[in-house]
C-alpha cells in the first residue's frame, strides 16, 4: 500500500530518543509563519486534533511500541493531498513547542509528487477525520 | 558606502556580552538547569555569545517577580506610565545606530532596514502609547437619572509575550508598549533563534522600570515557552508565530480561560490592476517598487508580499520590468549601508527557503530569476544568504498556499477584477494584502473584497503604529499597533452606581 508520510533513518533514531525520554509521541505538521511548515513533535495527546484535522499516516518505527500519529489541519491538507510526505531529522533547533529542540534537531518535511498511479490507489485509502 | 563595524570591533556603536542570563525582578539571574545555549548570527554563521536555556523552574521565578510588582505597576498613574514610556524612547532614539547593530548582528537584516525601520518604528511605538493612554478616557452611562453605569480601563495583571524572531526589537516592542502602557507585568520570551538584541536594548532602559514590571526568560518553546504559555498564573498570552503552536497555546489559554492574540502569519495577495501601466511615470516605478517588497527583510514578514497577481492585459510587459527591479536589489553585508538584502536569520530558515524552491520547480513552477543560495565569500562566507527569486506559476501550488518566509514571490496573472479577488482570497490566511491602481474605485473595492486585516492601497510595508494590524481566518485573533491594541490589554470594570436614598421596593 502506498504511503502518504514517512520516516528517514536519522528521523526514526530520534524517534526513539525522543520516545525514550518522554513517553509516547505524535506529529501535527505546521503551517503559517517563522517555523511554520515544520513538523511538529509533541507528547501523544498532548495537541487536541478535532473535526478540523486530518490524520495522514501512523507511523511505525522500529523500537517504538505504538504508532506515531501523523496530523495536519484538512484545510491545509487540500493543498497538500498531492505530495508524498518524509519525515526527516537535521542537526538544527526545532521551533515553537516542539519536542527535539533541546536535542540540537529538527524534524523537517521533506515533500515530493505522487505518481499518477500512486495517487489513484491512495484515493481507496483516504486520511482519517479526527474528532472521531 | 558606510559599512557598521561588527559588534565588539574597533569603532563599533555597541557590544554583546559573552553570557546572557534570564532578567527576573530587575536582575540577571543565572539559569536553574545552569544550562545555555550557544546564539550564532547569521551574517557569518559564528558563534557570539551564550545565552541561558530558561525552564519551568525560571518562569516560576518570573511570574513571582511580575506578581510582586503588578499592583504597584497597575496603580501608577497613567501620567507616570506614559512618562516611563517616553523616557524609554529617547533612551533608544539617542541610540539607535547601536540598537540598529545590535539586531542586524542577531537576526542578520540589513543596517539600512533597522535604521530606517525597525528602531524608529520601535521608538515611535512607546511614544505613541505614551499618548494614546493619557488620551484615554472610560465612559459613562447615564442609565436613569439616579442609575449610573462607569467603566473604567484596568491592567489584565501579568501577561505573557512570545516574540518571534523576523523582528526580535520591533514585535517585542509592539507587544510590549500598549501592555506596559496598560499597566500590566511582562514576562517575554524571545525567540531562541534571535534572543540577545532584547536584552541590549534592556541595557539601555534598564533604569527606567520597576523591578518585576518586565521579565525576560530566554530559551528553547518547549522548555521555556511551554510552562509560560500554559502557566496557571498568566492572564493573557500574546503569540506571532505559526498555527499549529498558536493552537496549542489556544488550547493552553482555554484550560485557564485567558484570552489570546495570535498572530500566525500569512500568503499575502500583492495585486497590480492593468491600469498601472498606463504611463511610464513615478506611479509606474512605485508600482515595481511595490512588487519588488517581497524581498524586504528577506522576505521574513507574516505580511511579505509573496503572491503577485498580475493582470493579463499587462503581464508580458510588467513582469519584465519586475524582474529587471528585481535583480537590482543589492545583496551583501548586512553591516553594509548600502546592502538591501541580507542574512536570513537562522540555517534552519535558509533550509527551508532550499526546500520550497525545490518544491516549486517540482510542481512545474518557473523560475524567472533566482533561485539559488548565494556566498558571498571571505568571513561572510558561512552566513545564510539566498538569491531574490521570482516564481510563475498557479495558485493551486504550494509555493503559492504555504509561507516560505524568503526572498521568494509566486506570481501569476488574473482576468479582470473578479479573477482577481477569487485568486487573492483562495487561500487559508488572510494577514495582509496590496493593491495597485490608479483607479480610486477599483482600488477601493478591491481593498474591500479582500479577506484580510490590512490591505496596502498604493503602498506597501508600511508598519505605522496608529494603523491597526491582524489577520483573518488561520492568520489568528485580535490585532496590534493602534490604539484598540490598549482594550487587549485591559479588563473593563464597571461600576454600577446608585444615587437613590429610596429601596427598589421589590422585598
Amino acid at each position: 500500500m502506498v504511503e502518504r508520510v514517512d520516516v528517514t533513518p536519522e528521523a526514526a533514531d530520534l524517534l526513539r530518543r525522543l520516545r525514550a525520554i518522554h513517553g509516547p509521541l505524535m506529529f501535527h505538521q505546521s503551517g503559517g509563519c517563522c517555523d511554520g511548515s515544520a513538523p511538529m513533535c509533541y507528547l501523544a495527546g498532548e495537541f487536541r486534533t478535532g473535526g478540523s484535522d486530518v490524520r495522514l499516516e501512523r507511523l511505525e518505527v522500529e523500537d517504538v511500541p505504538e504508532p506515531i500519529d501523523f496530523w495536519m489541519s484538512a484545510a491545509q491538507f487540500e493543498y497538500w493531498a498531492h505530495t508524498r510526505l518524509t519525515i526527516d531529522a537535521v542537526p538544527g533547533r526545532g521551533g515553537g513547542f516542539s519536542l527535539e529542540s533541546p536535542e540540537g534537531m529538527r524534524f523537517l518535511t521533506r515533500s515530493r509528487l505522487f505518481t499518477d498511479e500512486e495517487y489513484r490507489e491512495l484515493a481507496d485509502h483516504p486520511v482519517v477525520p479526527g474528532g472521531s | 558606502m558606510t559599512v557598521y563595524a561588527a559588534p565588539g570591533q574597533p569603532g563599533s556603536a555597541m557590544s554583546y556580552k559573552s553570557r546572557y542570563d534570564n532578567y527576573i525582578g530587575g536582575e540577571y539571574v543565572p539559569p536553574s538547569s545552569g544550562l545555555y545555549f550557544e546564539n550564532v548570527t547569521p551574517v557569518n554563521g559564528q558563534v557570539f555569545c551564550e545565552v541561558a536555556r530558561g525552564n519551568a523552574a525560571d518562569v516560576e521565578l518570573a511570574l513571582d517577580a511580575a506578581h510582586n510588582a503588578a499592583d504597584a505597576w497597575g496603580r501608577a498613574t497613567v501620567t507616570e506610565r506614559s512618562n516611563i514610556l517616553l523616557k524609554i524612547a529617547d533612551r533608544m532614539e539617542a541610540n539607535l545606530e547601536a540598537l540598529a547593530v545590535a539586531e542586524t548582528w542577531d537576526n542578520g537584516k540589513p543596517i539600512r532596514e533597522t535604521i530606517g525601520a525597525d528602531i524608529p518604528l520601535a521608538i515611535d511605538h512607546f511614544r505613541y502609547f505614551a499618548g494614546a493612554l493619557r488620551a484615554q478616557e472610560g465612559s459613562i452611562g447615564e442609565i436613569a437619572p439616579d442609575l449610573v453605569a462607569y467603566h473604567y480601563h484596568e491592567p489584565l495583571g501579568v501577561v505573557a509575550q512570545i516574540i518571534p524572531w523576523n523582528f526580535p526589537i520591533l514585535m517585542a516592542v509592539w507587544k510590549l508598549a500598549p501592555a506596559l502602557a496598560a499597566g500590566n507585568c511582562v514576562i517575554l520570551k524571545p525567540a531562541e533563534q534571535t534572543p540577545v538584541s532584547i536584552h541590549f536594548w534592556l541595557s539601555l532602559i534598564e533604569d527606567l522600570l520597576p523591578p518585576g514590571v518586565l521579565n525576560i526568560i530566554n530559551g528553547f518553546g518547549v522548555e521555556a515557552g511551554k510552562p509560560l504559555a500554559s502557566s496557571r498564573r498568566i492572564a493573557k498570552v500574546a503569540f506571532t508565530g505559526e498555527t499549529t503552536t498558536g493552537r496549542l497555546i489556544m488550547q493552553y489559554a482555554a484550560e485557564n480561560i485567558i484570552p489570546v492574540t495570535l498572530e500566525l502569519g500569512g500568503k499575502s495577495a500583492n495585486i497590480f490592476f492593468g491600469d498601472v501601466a498606463a504611463q511610464n511615470d513615478d506611479f509606474y516605478s512605485k508600482t515595481l517598487e511595490g512588487f519588488t517588497m517581497f524581498a524586504f527583510n528577506q522576505g521574513e514578514v507574516c505580511t511579505c508580499p509573496s503572491r503577485a497577481l498580475v493582470d493579463s492585459e499587462i503581464y508580458d510587459t510588467f513582469l519584465p520590468d519586475a524582474i529587471a527591479r528585481t535583480e537590482k536589489v543589492i545583496q551583501g553585508n548586512p553591516l553594509d549601508l548600502s546592502t538591501m538584502l541580507g542574512a536570513q536569520a537562522s540555517n534552519d530558515q535558509l533550509e527551508k527557503i532550499l526546500s520550497y524552491i525545490d518544491i516549486g520547480k517540482a510542481e512545474g513552477a518557473r523560475i524567472l530569476t533566482g533561485g539559488e543560495r548565494v556566498d558571498l565569500g571571505g568571513e561572510l562566507s558561512g552566513g545564510y544568504y539566498v538569491q531574490p527569486t521570482i516564481f510563475e506559476g498557479d495558485n493551486s501550488m504550494r509555493i503559492f498556499q504555504e509561507e516560505i518566509f524568503g526572498p521568494v514571490v509566486s506570481v501569476t496573472r488574473f482576468s479582470g477584477f473578479d479573477d482577481a479577488i477569487k485568486i487573492a482570497n483562495d487561500t487559508l490566511y488572510g494577514l495582509g494584502a496590496g493593491v495597485w491602481s490608479r483607479d480610486g474605485n477599483t482600488a477601493f473595492n478591491a481593498g474591500r473584497a479582500i479577506k484580510a486585516g490590512r490591505v496596502w492601497t498604493n503602498c506597501y510595508h508600511d508598519y505605522s503604529a496608529h494603523a491597526a494590524f491582524g489577520g483573518y481566518k488561520q492568520s489568528g485573533i485580535g490585532r496590534e499597533t493602534h490604539l484598540m491594541m490598549l482594550d487587549h490589554y485591559q479588563q473593563t470594570k464597571n461600576l454600577l452606581v446608585s444615587y437613590s436614598p429610596k429601596p427598589v421596593g421589590f422585598y
